[in-house]
């Protein structure tokens, strides 16, 4: 196939993704999401409006919680980027992901790794949250299963499991 | 054999780690080797006659693949139940966002880019938009009179009773259109060859309706039609009949060009599109006797169903059997009709018509109250149904019910009464003023009527040799339980682990058709189905010898293999029998609608800020009676989630409608619940048992549907004293109400002239 003025306008991006280097090559503003999803094959982050509302295609970029829908590739050049796929190691996943299955927190699930993503955030900065803090801290990531309650109370077992081991 | 408790423990959902890792695989998350993009060319007029379809020069049209109406093989129309929709519009739209044409290519730039550059130009005929200028009929645009569907049920004489009454009680009330909004986006990937026909994978919640609409659409025999049913973000009842169009899309582009297509729109298609749920109009007038008895009534219950029949019938019948709600009506005449308007067709939503009418009902009970002279809480008292009576299609009601004490739980467990009294003091000075209201109401579980009997559904039940099980059923998990929960009650009927039993993904090549997942049936009928399609397993082994009625897994797993070994495979299936004692009477709506209902009170407190003018819910106590409460965490959030969806439904969700076009088709201008604005919503059960369900159980996804919006609307009429009768209730309307100079001459609500 020809190449299309598209394909000739893509660069180098290079960036750290789940630990591991990466390269990929895509236009500067095709957006993060669609390059972990398409390039990379991590499908953890979904995308559910596309315009920095829903918090489903969250993903930690350099330690801060973003839409990766919103983010322009280029913009993620050198950053280190943690998805869903790549936070089993980290040491809050495991009380969080335990507390979702036992609480409820999860249903239908498509928001679910964006939900784990911010929790891991918010419990890294407040490892002690109120109920105030968690709704605060969950408030930029949309369920529409739930009511929010049961993820609510995960949260807060995985805290406080966390604080006593 | 060991005693098992796994009905109703909370063990842990069947596909959860997946969705907890990001392993779960969503139809967006598929590609297919080749696999092309598709799109819709939808119509920019509500209705018109297509007069010419220009294609831009400048594009290189030889790359994209192009279906309109005449590339389809079969009828061109969404099979459903009146099959008036077509697949594609042929010559006339008849609302905004109709698709016309499809376009496929690799390259989805390419292809966004294309959708724009065709042109379609109309000879435009005039519209309708509303209600109203539906029922006026001096525009037809549907059959001779706009009306899809009507339903007149007729109890005792009301005529006789407005002669009696003390008081006559007239009320309008309104509900707007809410999106289901799913965070899933609709999607479907179709494939095509000539030996195996079509398949599709999606996100859906009705394998077998999309199975139909493919057969129809495609000239295919049922063997040549396969339906697969991805992990599904969310469906609220919005996947139920829409999917059928996109696959139908999906697969005419995958047979023109013999390559995988996949369509999963993005969230604005999807909002502008897809169905909503109906707006309503509902007009009661009461007769009540002095002491606030219910003597009869006319209620007149109409929704907008849109361009075409879709569900509209199907969620009108709802609307209108629930339209009593849990009151007893001597007499009763309530008539309904579902019209035809120029908008995208609305459809299903979790409560399906039962949320509009019990919104209007629960609403007037207040009004009724304060023209009586009595409390929310005495009004209802006094005209609850009891065991024994009958509801308004003459069902008696079986059920050992107590409403009486179900409301004085709740008015308990929301300290109402102490509220009530603090409220009305405090709210005498200050710019936020406190209310609490109730509402009660009942839901119908399963189809309606003979439906259940009409879907004469069958599931399986299959062991392998290594005496695991797997529960066949085209029922589908949208974040429910469904995988959970019938899981459960095939390893209880069985006595083995919870992890013995797995569920099969739904296809229609491997799973017999249990029906739609809809209508609260799941847990309820196909779950009792599951228990006797396990239980036939089980009768299998025990009459051949092979085991024991006393035996361990062990022994279990020891007979499967010997019976495989013997003779292949080991399947039980179970075919739903209708009860015996369930009759109704499609002609004169009448009967036994429901095999069960479930019941509830509900109290909302909420703040209303005079600043601001907006409204918070502050408290929100759910009781409700669902019979065995199979999995209490998945119960309690079936009812935490229908809550916040109904709150929204009152409170937030407002859908702009221009020219019958959704105008803020966004998640910025379309605002839902986030976890910053829901109160605690505390969850409450009472189990009573019912014996046409798996161990007792009855539905309960959509029950949380139904009463919140009055609970809240009550409140904030106790809050402010104005009479309000539409949702969504949104700042802007309180503020049109209560600006100051009408807050300076406050008068009690019952002397304004609201209604």
């Amino acid at each position: 196939m020809n190449p299309s003025p598209q394909t000739s306008a893509k660069c180098e991006v290079l960036f750290t993704v789940n630990g591991e280097a990466k390269k990929v090559l895509a236009h500067p503003m095709e957006r993060l999401l669609d390059v972990l999803r398409n390039d990379l094959k991590l499908t953890g982050a979904k995308e559910g409006c596309g315009e920095g509302e829903c918090g489903s295609c969250s993903v930690l970029l350099d330690g801060m919680l973003v839409n990766s829908c919103l983010i322009p590739v280029a913009q993620a050049s050198g950053a280190n980027i943690v998805t869903i796929e790549g936070i089993s190691a980290h040491a809050l996943i495991h009380p969080l992901q335990e507390a979702f299955l036992e609480c409820g927190g999860a249903q239908c699930g498509i928001c679910t790794p964006g939900m784990i993503l911010a929790a891991v955030h918010l419990l890294e900065k407040k490892p002690e949250p109120a109920l105030a803090d968690i709704r605060e801290g969950l408030a930029g990531n949309l369920c529409r299963c739930t009511g929010y309650m049961q993820i609510f109370e995960a949260v807060a077992r995985a805290a406080r499991r966390r604080v006593v081991s | 054999m060991i005693v098992h408790h796994i009905v109703g423990a909370s063990v842990p959902r069947k596909e959860g780690w997946d969705k907890l890792t990001g392993a779960a695989r969503y139809v967006d998350d598929m590609v297919l080797p080749g696999m092309l993009y598709g799109a819709t060319v939808r119509s920019s007029v509500a209705r018109g006659r297509i007069t010419k379809i220009t294609f831009d020069p400048q594009v290189d049209w030889n790359e994209f693949v192009l279906v309109t109406a005449k590339d389809i093989p079969g009828k061109n129309c969404i099979a459903l139940i009146l099959d008036d929709q077509p697949c594609l519009a042929a010559g006339k739209v008849n609302h905004p966002e109709e698709p016309i044409l499809l376009l496929a290519h690799a390259d989805r730039h390419k292809l966004r880019k294309a959708v724009e550059a065709v042109s379609i130009e109309y000879e435009s005929l005039a519209p309708v938009h509303t209600m109203e200028e539906s029922e006026q009929q001096s525009t037809i645009i549907w059959g001779a009179d706009n009306i899809f569907k009507s339903y007149l049920i007729e109890k005792g004489d009301v005529d006789a009773v407005w002669k009696e009454a003390a008081h006559i009680v007239e009320g309008e009330y309104f509900t707007g259109a809410q999106e289901q909004l799913y965070i899933e986006n609709n999607g479907i990937i179709a494939a095509f060859d000539a030996e195996n026909g079509v398949t599709v994978w999606g996100s859906l919640q009705c394998p077998y309706y999309v199975h139909k609409a493919l057969m129809a659409l495609c000239g295919l025999p049922e063997e040549k039609v396969r339906v697969v049913q991805m992990e599904t973000g969310g469906a609220f009842g919005g996947k139920e009949e829409y999917p059928s169009m996109i696959a139908g899309h999906a697969a005419l582009l995958a047979i023109k060009s013999g390559r995988p297509v996949k369509i999963v729109y993005d969230r604005m298609e999807d909002m502008v599109a897809t169905t909503k749920r109906h707006p309503s109009r509902t007009r009661h007038r009461t007769a009540v006797s002095k002491d606030g008895t219910i003597l009869g009534g006319e209620i007149e219950f109409t929704i907008d169903g849109g361009a075409y029949a879709t569900l509209s019938s199907v969620v009108l019948s709802r609307g209108t059997i629930h339209a009593g709600g849990p009151y007893y009506w001597p007499s009763v005449r309530i008539r309904t009709k579902a019209v035809a308007t120029n908008t995208p067709p609305h459809g299903a939503f979790r409560g399906f018509g039962a949320p509009q009418s019990l919104f209007a009902l629960e609403r007037h009970m207040d009004r009724i109250a304060q023209v009586v002279g009595i409390s929310p809480v005495e009004i209802r008292r006094r005209n609850f149904l009891k065991p024994g009576q009958t509801t308004t299609t003459e069902q008696v009601i079986r059920e050992d019910i107590n409403l009486d004490r179900l409301l004085g739980r709740a008015l308990e467990l929301s300290d109402y009464a102490a509220k009530k009294t603090r409220f009305a003091e405090e709210n005498k000075k200050g710019v936020r003023r406190k209310g609490i209201g109730i509402a009660a109401f009942l839901h119908g579980a399963g189809f309606t009527g003979s439906g259940e009997r009409y879907l004469n559904s069958q599931v399986g039940v299959e062991a392998g040799a290594d005496g695991n099980v797997r529960v066949l059923v085209s029922s589908a998990e949208f974040g429910q339980g469904t995988n959970t929960v019938l899981c459960q009650i095939a390893a209880e009927a069985l006595g083995l682990p919870y992890e013995s039993v797995a569920i099969a993904q739904p296809d229609t090549t491997v799973v017999p058709n249990s029906g739609p997942t809809v209508a609260s049936r799941t847990a309820m009928i196909v779950g009792k189905l599951v228990q006797s399609a396990a239980e036939g397993i089980k009768q299998t082994l025990t009459k051949t010898g092979l085991l024991r009625e006393d035996y361990t897994s062990k022994q279990f797993r020891a007979a499967c293999r010997q019976y495989i070994a013997a003779r292949g495979a080991l399947k039980s299936y179970a075919r739903y029998e209708a009860p015996g004692d369930v009759f109704w009477d499609d002609e004169k709506y009448r009967g036994e609608a429901y095999a069960a209902f479930t019941w509830a009170v509900y109290v909302a407190e909420v703040t209303v800020d005079l600043t601001t003018y907006g409204v918070t819910v502050d408290d929100f106590v759910a009781l409700q009676e669902v019979g065995k409460v199979l999995h209490p965490v998945l119960a309690e959030g079936q009812i935490t989630g229908g809550v916040a969806q109904a709150i929204g439904f009152a409170l937030y969700e407002k859908v702009i409608w221009q020219n019958g076009r959704m105008i803020n088709n966004q998640m910025t201008n379309y605002i839902m619940p986030t976890s910053a604005d829901l109160p605690p919503i505390r969850v409450f059960f009472e189990e009573h048992g019912n014996v046409h369900g798996a161990h007792g159980a009855k539905g309960i996804g959509e029950l949380p549907m139904d009463g919140p919006a009055p609970a809240i609307v009550n409140a904030v009429e106790d809050a402010t004293g104005v009479r309000f009768r539409s949702i969504p209730l949104l700042p802007e309307d309180l503020f049109d109400a209560l600006r100051p100079q009408s807050l300076e001459q406050h008068v009690p609500s019952s002397a304004r002239g609201m209604a």
